[in-house]
């Protein structure tokens, strides 16, 4: 009973492991030369906004707790590890810059900061996540914005982080590796807790909070931890980001951003492969919509106004495939008391 | 102080003509509608195309700003709502932000980003008698706000309070179903709480312009969240709850301007910076002290 399966076992799941490692180091080393840096950073983008998709898609998706200042928590874990990286990373840094394990360094630093922008988003997670115990519906999306505007203008006010003129200089740490195999490991854990017993009760919790605490889940326990876990993921992203462009700005994380990406977990359907490819779309979207501009010979850009058209179209004409999963089956309106 | 006192209560009328908007809207839809910041700034633009463009006097101006409004919020109301109406409710509220998008994406393709200067109106000067007695600064221009303000709300009461469909509307935001079987056009009663809402913010979008001498196509956005927490605030759904609620919130955020926090002997923090996060805060601690608000009925969970 109690034997442990002989190690061949594990060899599927190593050989998996080993395939993804290589096509990560692949795609660090041959992407570059084949993209200029314009089409990289679109790459970039996309991978963040698939980790800050899936991990929104635990709160909204899983858990049904409608939340729209996800990209709060991407700035507390931008701005956390940027910090640390132009007051001291870069001086500690400085004398492995041209020595040959210097790239190693630098990656095994910078998945430290994840660790470290993650938890502080995470903590703002759970600043959030109490109040998410009173509060449903549309008065928790409410307060989520309000919480995300309000860690904005802090952000806006604190000179020590640049205040209104942004955080400049940040080290280019990220690497393609780092940053694809991040939104690997995302999506997996995700999809992983998903189908645990965690995600169970998340889902219990989302389609009757009621009938799941009759069952015995600590429906308190499970929201808070929702919340938790998906500004981790959050925070993570953030700090990728952060260390890719170099620069960030408080409004780079305003309700603009978290619309975008609730906008994805809707499109996605709450399922995270469709979650994962709504990412790079809507990434890739706006992008493509650049050229409309030119084609037409126009002033300004429409690129926005035909972005918003296609979110009413979307939640008008296909609402029933788009909103599936992510909401509950339950009209709410018939619930109120 | 009476000074700061003033400033408030012309904030706080402006926040309560767009609150009232969120107000019955969500009394008779549940929908917070948050294409409602956009409805004021278009009737915003409108009156400044009235103004300048077509040099109509002030009043004509705040008539055609309202009914423009008054139009594009049924528009709204029939395209982007009504197919939503049986929808989950989250659905609405997505598309919602996708109407508020779109608005102000269209605003910033046709007249630009950069905010417009506004004519004033009716020329800012200070009352002399009160300037010389009381040193206060209170402009004509704000009396004449402050008066068309109070009409406006006066007779918004009473198209709720006497009129048929004034009726009708308290009843569909009583129980939408019920009111329907009670023979109540429910469609013709959200369709003209739409017109109605829309046409009180179109106003208070030309008050704001004439106000701050200046319009751009997101000058929605904030006051139009200032004025949803202030509907909040005073409890949503309950019309004397919004413009107590928009009195506090302008009291509060003008009260929260003038303070000047010292971080050190060299580095002052000025309340003006963090106003806005402080109406954020506000909307916090009420959800959670008094989630029902001031002046709301607390609802029950039904199990």
């Amino acid at each position: 009973m109690s034997t442990p399966p002989a190690w061949s076992h594990y060899l599927p799941r190593l050989g998996l492991y080993a395939g993804v490692a290589a096509v990560l180091l692949l795609v660090n080393v041959g992407l570059p030369r084949l993209l200029n840096a314009y089409l990289l950073q679109i790459l970039v983008f996309a991978a963040c906004n698939i980790i800050l998709a899936s991990s929104l898609n635990l709160v909204n998706g899983v858990a049904g707790q409608f939340s729209i200042g996800h990209a709060g928590f991407m700035a507390i874990g931008a701005y956390m590890s940027a910090w640390v990286s132009v007051a001291y990373g870069k001086t500690w840094l400085a004398p492995y810059a041209d020595q040959p394990c210097g790239p190693l360094v630098v990656s095994a630093y910078l998945m430290g900061l994840m660790l470290l922008g993650g938890v502080a988003a995470a903590v703002g997670g759970l600043v959030v996540g109490l109040p998410s115990l009173r509060l449903r519906g549309d008065y928790l999306a409410i307060a989520t914005l309000g919480f995300g505007e309000i860690i904005k203008v802090v952000l806006l006010n604190v000179e020590a982080v640049g205040g209104a003129t942004g955080l400049k200089g940040v080290p280019q740490y990220s690497t393609l590796f780092l940053v694809f195999g991040a939104a690997v490991v995302t999506v997996a854990a995700l999809r992983n807790i998903g189908n645990s017993i965690h995600g169970r009760a998340l889902l219990a919790i989302r389609e009757d909070e009621t009938a799941a605490e009759a069952l015995g889940i600590d429906s308190a326990h499970y929201k808070t931890s929702a919340f938790v876990i998906g500004a981790f993921f959050a925070g993570v992203a953030g700090c990728l980001y952060a260390h890719y462009t170099q620069f960030i700005h408080p409004r780079s994380f305003d309700f603009m951003k978290s619309i975008e990406l609730v906008l994805i977990v809707v499109l996605g359907g709450g399922k995270l492969r469709n979650v994962a490819i709504a990412a790079a779309a809507v990434t890739f979207l706006p992008e493509g919509l650049r050229q409309v501009k030119d084609l037409l010979h126009l002033q300004t850009d429409p690129r926005m106004v035909i972005y918003a058209a296609i979110l009413i179209a979307v939640m008008l004409l296909r609402r029933e495939r788009v909103l599936q999963a992510v909401l509950p089956r339950r009209k709410e309106g018939a619930s109120r008391g | 102080m009476l000074q700061q006192l003033v400033n408030a209560i012309s904030l706080g009328a402006v926040y309560a003509l767009i609150a009232l908007g969120y107000t019955m809207v969500y009394g008779v839809l549940r929908l917070i509608n948050f294409a409602h910041g956009e409805v004021f700034m278009v009737g915003a633009f409108v009156g400044l195309a009235a103004l300048s463009v077509f040099h109509l006097p002030f009043a004509a101006a705040v008539l055609v700003a309202m009914l423009g409004a008054a139009l594009l919020g049924m528009v709204i109301e029939r395209g982007a709502y009504r197919p939503l109406r049986n929808a989950p409710r989250l659905a609405a509220l997505i598309t919602a932000i996708g109407v508020s998008l779109l608005l102000q994406n269209i605003g910033m393709l046709t007249v630009g980003a950069a905010p417009n200067p506004y004519p004033p109106a009716i020329e800012p000067t200070p009352i002399p008698w009160l300037k010389e007695h009381a040193r206060l600064v209170v402009t004509e221009q704000q009396l004449v706000i402050l008066a068309a303000t109070a009409a406006i709300l006066i007779g918004l009461s009473l198209i709720v309070s006497r009129t048929k469909i004034g009726k009708a509307m308290r009843a569909v935001s009583e129980d939408r179903q019920a009111a329907q079987l009670m023979g109540i056009n429910t469609d013709r009663v959200i369709s003209f709480t739409f017109c109605l809402g829309s046409a009180i913010a179109g106003a208070g979008g030309v008050f704001y312009g004439v106000y701050y001498g200046t319009a751009d196509p997101l000058m929605g956005f904030m006051p139009g969240i200032k004025a949803f927490v202030a509907a909040v605030l005073g409890g949503i759904g309950s019309i004397p709850g919004a413009m107590l609620g928009a009195l506090l919130m302008g009291l509060v955020e003008t009260g929260v301007s003038s303070v000047t926090i010292p971080l050190s002997s060299t580095e002052t923090l000025s309340g003006s910076t963090l106003r806005d996060a402080v109406a954020f805060t506000v909307l916090i601690l009420v959800l959670l002290v008094r989630p029902a608000g001031l002046l709301g009925r607390p609802t029950r969970e039904k199990v």
